[in-house]
């Protein structure tokens, strides 16, 4: 299986309040409102770090949960957020992560 | 939702001819330099507006048009300022304008271009000038100047906000939301001590001190203009129609969520749209918010403090 690697996009403004993370596209003005869970997972989409890695290490570790759910869901959130254009997917690091 | 362009017929171009208080003001540019032989050009007057401490020159050779200005922005006039942001318009044949167009907001080389079928505007923020080009009536003028507005409050901190407003013993209360919300109604139940700035559209500004609220004349085609007066921001309510008047207060992510909902803004550029998304929640993480649901009734005002 390759590797999926996911970044956030710079069209995009997002918003810790409350413990919960807020996000705009720019590209509609389209909020969208993350909970815990898929907060872990936008916070660490760095762009670098294989989501499989990412859900190990960030969903696995801080919530009860098997591996291969975690990662169903995440993927599943993942082709969620790209499709709106907030989250960036690729199998391949992506250049400019910093 | 911007009102659309309204007709202009015989009678508002009579209105207009008939309106004669206007302040004249030589103004620099091609249409008084007599050096190039310009005698023949008409003078420029200008109408300076003061919306949100944020004086906007308008300038223009038509007599009618600087009298429906003056008629229409009455209470937000302030002859003798130095304005702040100054526009030439260009007056055209109403023949041009299309209705059907949608309204575009667009950016580049660090100017804004505005344009739908009834204005075309430019606008350049570090000059503070601008032009804009229309026909004579009140619609157009109205839109840009919003659209204005929101552009130079995108960088600052503050935004243009669908909410009634009033203040009571020197603190400013917004009553945001939708169409329908119960803007007007709230307003109409104000106690006498209360004053009220708009029942549609106010006017946010961020200050060292905090978040002060304008009046504004911006309103809907029915509704009446607002009143040129300020305070600072004691609370925002979000406003929900129901049996009874109840008060909620709401926490920051959906005060954030509900605030963009009902901020005035036309432009998709990342920069101001990210500017504004972050104005919104440093807002609502300084100024209390609370859901108000309310029956038509105007005890409601006593949860008002």
């Amino acid at each position: 299986m390759r590797a999926q690697y996911i970044a956030r996009s710079p069209r995009i403004a997002a918003r810790l309040l409350g413990g919960e993370m807020i996000v705009i596209s720019a590209e509609d003005s389209a909020l969208f409102s993350l909970n815990d869970i898929a907060t872990a997972i936008w916070l660490a989409a760095d762009g670098r770090t294989p989501l499989r890695e990412i859900v190990e290490q960030r969903v696995c570790a801080e919530y009860a949960v098997d591996p291969e759910t975690a990662l169903r869901d995440a993927e599943e959130l993942v082709r969620e957020l790209s499709a709106h254009g907030i989250l960036l997917s690729s199998d391949q690091p992506f250049p400019d992560a910093a | 939702m911007l009102p659309p362009l309204g007709p202009r017929g015989e009678g508002l171009a009579a209105e207009l001819a008939g309106t004669a208080n206007q302040r004249l003001r030589a103004a620099p540019g091609p249409e008084t330099d007599f050096r190039h032989g310009l005698l023949a050009a008409p003078r420029a007057l200008e109408v300076i507006l003061n919306i949100g401490d944020l004086p906007i020159g308008l300038r223009t050779s038509d007599s009618c048009f600087t009298g429906m200005l003056q008629e229409r922005y009455a209470g937000f006039l302030t002859p003798g300022a130095l304005p702040a942001v100054e526009f030439d318009v260009e007056l055209v044949s109403p023949e041009a304008a299309s209705l059907d167009d949608d309204l575009r907001v667009t950016t580049a080389a660090g100017r804004w271009w505005l344009e739908r079928g009834d204005f075309w505007a430019e606008f350049d923020p570090a000059a503070r000038r601008g032009r804009i080009r229309q026909s004579a009536n009140p619609y157009s003028i109205d839109s840009v100047l919003r659209i204005v507005h929101t552009l130079m409050l995108a960088g600052t901190g503050g935004f243009l906000l669908h909410a009634a407003s009033g203040s009571r013993n020197g603190r400013a209360f917004l009553f945001a939301g939708p169409s329908g919300a119960g803007k007007t109604t709230i307003a109409s139940l104000a106690p006498t001590d209360v004053t009220l700035f708009t029942d549609e559209v106010s006017y946010v500004r961020k200050r060292p001190e905090g978040y002060w609220c304008y009046g504004t004349p911006f309103t809907g085609e029915l509704a009446k203009p607002g009143v040129n007066a300020s305070a600072p921001v004691a609370a925002l309510y979000l406003l929900a129609k129901g049996d009874a008047n109840r008060l909620e207060p709401v926490g920051p992510a959906e005060a954030a969520r509900r605030l963009l909902e009902d901020i005035l803004f036309f432009a998709r550029e990342r920069g101001p749209v990210g500017q504004l998304f972050q104005a919104a929640c440093d807002f609502v993480t300084q100024v209390p918010t609370y859901r108000l649901t309310f029956a038509p009734d105007a005890r409601v005002w006593e949860m008002v403090v």
